[in-house]
């Protein structure tokens, strides 16, 4: 069975994904390493699936890109208002939130 | 184990590598579409040679695909059933469910792919001039390509999830390529108007698809061992006779509104003529060669399903012959009222889509087929004509009466071309449109629907009619507006390329248009009317050509040896034994078939029998899965015409020809095998009936030249301005110049009597009933909020709190590090935590 391939590449692309989160500055790029890790959990979802030979993580998978796709759409609209505010994308610079 | 076909002759099919490898077909665009996206920008010619050597790949290809087809067709006895080139991989598969993608090749796809194939190369020729200098040229090619690929794999498709695949693609590509020019509104509306009128539609497929599959399944699987979505397994389903009248019904409408969709059919018709916003090259290309034949297409590659879901043979109406009927019709009015050339065009393509489905209804299948091949030629053809006099002699503007006229004088080659094309549309002897059309109208005739055999010659008189009122706008009387050389100052047109603005302007606030004009285009106020140059002109000579050509591939009036397009295209219907080694015990193999068959067998590969289930790649069906036993034939009768002819001289026939038996692929359940295809009757040709047409056509067209010449050329007071004079016509000419007022009924009644009321509701529902409970809710909360207010929070709470407050200040103080508000620190946080919270975890389970 290919099992530990699937999970291997859901880890190493769940792990890209929060390297992105954690050091990228532009907000678009962290959002695109969120999908990153969506899309890694997606994996073992099918992985499973596929093992385990019934269509319930199909099923999630579809639910998680749905849910991926509603949450890019906040996301984006986020980082938008973001720009038209400040002019800039830079999430070092959002540091407001400071205690 | 073969008992009954050891002494039958062995007929060896011949295939090929072109036939094996066609699925190559469609990946040779789809690279090349990747190619464009990422390097079209860098390449010396932006991206259009990817494209183009794609197309000539395609064609190569599929030109060798159709030769090897002819070979292997030729190879085989006159009416033994050819079986298809079938190919599958596993595409997905989960819980006994698995879907294919592969290659089903069989006549239909061969023809489709090479129609196919040579136009997309030839408009992407042309396209290299016609959109030269815009400012989007890469991503244009990066369209076309990828539509191609979306085409071509549609038509390969072995199964319908493939099909739908393709199917989205070509709408997706159409939705980018008519709003090409989006920064001007009414192009990226007429862009939204195709995307979501063909989405309406394809509802259907969707549904039509499930309740095949739900209902076919099963069957196929037991039988031919193939799923309920392969186009094969479903044609054998629905001949079976083991469909429910109600499953195979509902199926076949709701896959038929998904061809009304596509193919514009009469009520979602709209947004084809709409489409011709696009550059002329698209709508060469995808609206009216190509992608809207593709519900034309899903009908005839479904036809069994058709035939028995709408009892076909059995009826003088249905719901297919009713709509292409009413198509024909009513498109051609249209055609009447437009002064857009390419909108006329547009309209005679809804009226053609229309013979092709009034002929599939009525069972001529081939002839259907046929017109599809030699329609595409002429209508692209036509359209170019239409790009090369926008492009070279009407400044960008498609409006006949207004900027066209005598331009046979200047526009030779463009001239000369449009005029054979329109006579091939209109029908006229010996051009490639009176070979399918008249074989349209004869055979729903000879099947019993006198009526539309009526409706499809009144089609004929009116096409002739309104083609002739175009050429003549077009290219006879005197030279108007840009024609003659006048400068317009407005935009006009839907091509007038607003997108090129920012090119700049020149002197003679003629902005736009100077954008993508050639080498020697440059003074464009002052230039007349001319012929185009080679790009353009070679591509339309080539297309009318094939005009006139390509109809003498099936030329039934000089007899059955010049109906090569039938012979290699036609679906031969004959019942073919299924051994199923799977599902059969001790007689495995045995031969289930009338004794005294004697005829064709055709030889299976008997290697290893069972485990090719698990490779990955298994052709289906009759090479692994399922007949590891053989494939034995009772040649069908063909009909009366043809069956003497057929007969003479084959000697293997004679043994069970006694007489024209029904033939077994009828609507009965076939005994012993299973039918591909439906016994269909031809009609036999007769000079009587195309000469009869012919009058028709030929009276269309004079009559339609002396109105023209009264009305645009002498000014005739009596019949310039009628429709304002008189009211009965003048209503006449509003209907249909609101186009019976269809859209009117789309946009403002449907959906705002869906849209208003709901919205209306959800006020209403808002205002009283969501606003009183809020309103209740915020007064007694208010109430219950006073008392605690005195009672317990002053004397209780605050006591607490405070003592809470001074505890949480001296803790916040010390947590202050943490939130620094950089949101990538907390994410670290997050995920660091996380991981600690895995790790113990890990360390907990072990």
């Amino acid at each position: 069975m290919l099992l530990n391939q699937f999970l291997m590449l859901g880890a190493v692309l769940f792990c890209i994904g929060v390297y992105g989160v954690i050091v990228r500055k532009n907000a678009v790029l962290v959002l695109m390493s969120i999908e990153l890790i969506l899309n890694s959990v997606n994996i073992n979802l099918l992985a499973f699936s596929l093992r385990n030979g019934n269509a319930d993580g199909h099923t999630f998978a579809l639910y998680v890109i749905a849910v991926a796709a509603a949450e890019v759409g906040v996301g984006l609209a986020m980082v938008l208002l973001m720009y038209r505010n400040r002019r800039s994308v830079g999430l070092d610079e959002l540091s407001e939130m400071k205690g | 184990m073969f008992s009954a076909s050891t002494e039958a002759a062995e007929v060896v099919l011949s295939s090929g590598w072109f036939l094996e490898h066609a699925y190559i077909i469609p990946l040779i665009p789809a690279v090349a579409f990747a190619l464009i996206i990422f390097f079209g920008k860098k390449m010396p010619l932006k991206g259009s040679e990817f494209g183009i050597l794609s197309m000539f790949g395609a064609l190569a290809m599929s030109a060798g695909a159709a030769y090897q087809w002819i070979q292997r067709v030729n190879g085989a006895p006159e009416e033994a059933f050819i079986k298809p080139v079938i190919k599958t991989w596993t595409w997905w598969q989960n819980d006994g469910i698995s879907l294919g993608i592969g290659q089903h090749i069989d006549g239909l796809s061969i023809a489709i792919l090479v129609v196919v194939a040579f136009i997309s190369s030839l408009v992407q020729i042309y396209s290299t001039e016609y959109l030269h200098g815009d400012r989007r040229y890469t991503h244009f090619f990066a369209s076309l390509t990828l539509f191609s690929a979306g085409m071509l794999n549609m038509v390969i498709a072995e199964n319908m999830i493939q099909l739908i695949l393709g199917w989205e693609l070509m709408g997706l590509c159409s939705f980018m390529l008519i709003g090409h020019w989006w920064e001007e509104g009414a192009n990226s509306r007429a862009a939204l108007k195709a995307f979501f009128t063909t989405r309406t539609g394809d509802i259907g497929l969707l549904v039509g698809t499930s309740v095949l599959f739900f209902s076919a399944n099963e069957w196929t699987q037991k039988t031919l061992g193939v799923s309920g979505f392969s186009i094969r397994g479903l044609s054998a389903w629905a001949l079976s006779g083991d469909p429910g009248h109600a499953a195979i019904t509902v199926g076949a409408v709701a896959l038929f509104i998904a061809a009304i969709g596509k193919s514009g059919q009469f009520p979602l018709h709209t947004w084809l003529p709409d489409a011709m916003a696009g550059p002329t090259p698209v709508s060469s290309l995808l609206h009216s060669s190509t992608m809207v034949v593709a519900g034309v297409f899903l009908v005839a590659r479904l036809y069994p399903v058709f035939f028995e879901g709408m009892n076909i043979l059995g009826t003088s109406l249905n719901f297919i012959v009713l709509i292409g009927g009413v198509t024909i019709v009513i498109a051609a009015a249209l055609a009447f009222v437009q002064t857009d050339i390419k909108k006329v065009l547009a309209y005679s393509t809804v009226s053609q889509l229309g013979y092709m489905m009034m002929g599939l209804g009525a069972g001529a299948w081939l002839p259907a087929v046929f017109h599809i091949f030699t329609h595409a030629f002429f209508k692209a053809c036509l359209f170019l004509g239409a790009g090369s006099i926008s492009h070279s002699a009407s400044h960008h503007s498609f409006d006949m009466k207004k900027d066209m006229g005598g331009l046979r004088k200047f526009m030779p080659v463009t001239f000369s071309t449009w005029i054979i094309s329109t006579l091939a549309l209109c029908g006229v002897f010996p051009f490639s449109g009176f070979f399918s059309k008249d074989e349209i109208i004869d055979n729903v005739g000879h099947n019993g629907y006198t009526f539309f055999m009526i409706i499809g010659l009144s089609g004929a008189f009116l096409t002739a009619a309104y083609m002739t009122r175009a050429t003549y706008l077009t290219f006879f009387g005197e030279p108007r507006g840009a024609a003659a050389g006048e400068h317009h100052e407005e935009e006009h047109g839907h091509d007038a390329h607003a997108a090129h603005d920012d090119h700049g302007h020149d002197d003679h606030g003629h902005d736009s248009h100077d954008a993508h004009a050639h080498d020697s285009h440059d003074d464009h106020g002052s230039h007349g009317p001319r012929e185009s140059g080679l790009i353009i002109t070679v591509p339309l000579v080539i297309l009318a050509t094939l005009a006139i050509g390509s109809g003498f591939l099936n030329a039934a009036p000089f007899g059955h040896s010049w109906e090569n397009f039938k012979k290699w295209v036609e679906p031969r219907p004959e019942v073919v034994a299924v051994t199923d080694v799977a599902h059969t015990t001790g007689g495995a193999g045995e031969v289930r078939i009338a004794a005294g068959s004697t005829d064709t067998t055709i030889p299976e590969d008997h290697s290893a029998p069972a485990d090719e289930a698990v490779m990955s790649e298994s052709e289906t069906a009759t090479e692994d899965t399922v007949a590891h036993g053989e494939v034995t034939a009772v040649a069908g009768e063909e009909d009366s015409a043809h069956g003497e002819e057929a007969a003479a001289g084959h000697s293997t026939k004679s043994a069970e020809g006694e007489a024209h038996h029904e033939s077994p692929c009828g609507s009965e359940t076939p005994e012993g095998g299973v039918c591909y295809a439906p016994q269909l009757h031809h009609a036999p040709f007769k000079w009587s009936k195309a000469g009869l047409s012919m009058i028709i056509v030929f009276a269309g067209m004079l009559l339609s030249w002396l109105l023209c010449v009264q009305l645009y050329d002498r000014k005739n007071k009596k019949l310039v301005g009628l429709t304002q004079r008189n009211k009965l016509l003048g209503a006449g000419y509003s209907f249909l110049e609101n186009k019976y007022y269809l859209d009117t009924l789309y946009e403002k009644i449907i959906v705002r009597s869906i849209a208003h009321p709901i919205s209306r509701g959800a006020y209403w529902f808002n205002q009283n009933v969501l606003d009183g409970i809020v309103n209740g809710a915020g007064i007694c909360t208010k109430t219950v909020a006073g008392w605690v207010y005195r009672n317990v929070d002053q004397k209780l709470v605050d006591g607490a709190v405070n003592g809470a407050g001074t505890t949480a200040e001296n803790a916040g103080g010390a947590l202050q590090p943490v939130q620094s508000g950089k949101v990538n620190q907390y994410g670290a946080l997050l995920f660091g935590a996380a991981a600690i919270g895995a790790l113990v975890l890990v360390i907990i389970n072990f």
